[in-house]
């Protein structure tokens, strides 16, 4: 049944497939009503469903908890699933994530990037006795158990990449999912990592002294992770090992 | 922490230590940026004291010269305090330059985000850049000449400058770069560092709200300085235009008149 109020939506995808010989980054525009609690994850199976077969997008949960749908909205980074289009105007832009592997269309390849920068930060726990899995686990206060969980509902979307104007120019830069990762396990008592540690893998330019405080991580962040304040705190942890005397000019 | 790591450098092979520059290049730029700013705001603040009397700029001109505290008024002070605020404008300019794009590559992938990002921080940043590296020259300049002639200070001197030895358009820039990159820098740095933050913790939300408050206080202390700032330019510009066929004649105040004792001004024969 077809209603009259609904808007008429025309969205426009930039389309780009590196592995299809020959392709070329074009914009197409499709037309789409507007359904009531309409997500931009209906409306792009709309799209492939009855427009066009070949779109390429990804979707796994469809409750913002996967962090696969993360594309470029109307210019800003954000979750798909979670974007309703009537909050959006009836002209809305798509685009992929800038920085990560582009697998085509709208979809791009964080994966690989985050196991990248999971790597090169060591982003697990570093403990220093082998776990006795008889006993039971130290216990820990549940304050500081709930600020730790905080910094790692992170599900590594990529929007904050895509929103950090820093990353765009130096590709090296960890951003702001790499530094929240290593405030997390900062946090953490059962890594045994000391902050020289931590500052060997982000005291420097492409860690968190490259950080320019653009604020986009933190304005696009889909769960709301308190990014800019973290990075802080980790600027003034790391500066403290910097101006220790045994740290070197080198 | 595993010893085989891959990404280690080879600098950081060869030394064996950490390198603590990057920490003290960073705290470098903020404290310079900081002390510079603080100067700016009391600056704009001396300098507008034209707008209350050509007496108050020039009892501002001798405080500054000495002469409340030596009896006697010595520009150098000025000449001093110049060399000194161009020693930390170097510094800063040195470390902040980090920051910018280095290539054309770089600014042409930064200009496209924040073309299509439309994000105020963002943008704010490119301004705080455009800004800095106007003043590399409109600062320049201006430190140059209170180092080299100091006693070029005073409600007629200042006037005559701005008016009749057309400094005016660079001052003009000058002023509205200085006060943007002020503004924008002490904001950014309250952020940067967490100043106001309290502890570590603390939810997203309440942070975001305070940096929003930050921002409109920036805006407002900018909106404020612009205004004051814009409107003791066009007061030295009216006295130097009302000034202009004496120009270079210094101001005497109305004591000294009364008195019919040598004006203070050291330079009365220039």
């Amino acid at each position: 049944m077809k209603n009259n109020k609904e808007r008429q939506l025309k969205i426009s995808i930039l389309r780009f497939d590196p592995h299809i010989k020959g392709d070329k980054p074009r914009m197409e525009s499709y037309e789409i009503e507007e359904a009531p609690g309409m997500t931009l994850f209906i409306a792009l199976n709309d799209i492939r469903q009855h427009h066009d077969a070949s779109l390429k997008f990804d979707f796994v949960c469809r409750a913002g908890i996967c962090g696969s749908c993360a594309m470029i909205i109307n210019g800003k980074p954000d979750l798909a699933c979670r974007t309703l289009t009537k909050k959006l105007p009836a002209e809305i832009t798509l685009a992929p994530l800038p920085v990560f592997e582009l697998i085509g269309d709208l979809s791009v390849f964080t994966g690989n990037w985050m196991r990248g920068l999971n790597e090169r930060l060591e982003a697990w726990v570093h403990e220093q006795e082998e776990i006795d899995f008889n006993r039971l686990e130290q216990r820990m206060e549940p304050e500081l158990a709930d600020e730790i969980y905080e910094l790692d509902r992170c599900i590594e979307c990529g929007c904050c990449v895509a929103g950090c104007g820093t990353i765009q120019m130096r590709e090296e830069f960890v951003g702001a999912v790499g530094l929240n990762k290593i405030a997390r396990y900062q946090l953490d008592p059962r890594d045994k990592r000391t902050d020289r540690d931590y500052y060997e893998l982000i005291g420097d330019e492409d860690g968190v002294f490259g950080c320019m405080t653009l604020l986009g991580c933190e304005d696009v962040c889909p769960k709301d992770l308190p990014l800019q304040s973290k990075i802080a705190y980790l600027r003034r942890k790391m500066l403290e090992i910097g101006l220790k005397s045994d740290t070197h000019s080198c | 922490m595993r010893q085989d790591r891959e990404h280690k450098s080879v600098a950081a092979y060869l030394c064996g230590y950490i390198s603590h520059m990057p920490a003290r290049l960073d705290l470098l730029q903020s404290v310079t940026g900081l002390i510079l700013a603080l100067f700016i705001a009391a600056h704009l603040l001396f300098e507008a004291s034209i707008l209350i009397s050509k007496e108050a700029m020039y009892a501002v001109t001798k405080l500054f010269e000495g002469y409340y505290f030596f009896g006697e008024a010595y520009p150098g002070i000025i000449s001093f305090l110049a060399a000194a605020i161009s020693v930390i404008f170097i510094l800063h300019a040195l470390t902040a330059i980090r920051k910018f794009p280095s290539s054309y590559r770089q600014y042409r992938l930064f200009m496209s985000h924040m073309h299509r990002f439309q994000h105020g921080d963002t943008t704010l940043w490119f301004y705080q850049a455009v800004t800095g590296f106007m003043m590399f020259f409109l600062g320049s300049v201006h430190l140059y000449m209170m180092m080299t002639v100091p006693s070029n200070i005073g409600p007629y001197a200042s006037a005559d400058r701005i008016y009749s030895d057309w400094l005016w358009p660079l001052y003009l820039l000058l002023l509205i770069s200085v006060i943007l990159h002020a503004a924008i820098g002490i904001y950014r740095l309250t952020l940067k560092w967490g100043f106001f933050e309290g502890k570590a913790g603390g939810k997203s939300k309440t942070i975001k709200q305070k940096h929003q408050k930050m921002k409109k206080i920036m805006f407002a202390t900018a909106f404020v300085y612009m205004s004051i700032s814009v409107m003791s330019l066009g007061t030295y510009m009216l006295i130097g235009y009302q000034h202009s066929d004496n120009a270079g004649e210094r101001y005497h105040t109305q004591n000294e008149s009364q008195a019919k004792t040598e004006p203070l001004s050291p330079n009365k024969v220039k």
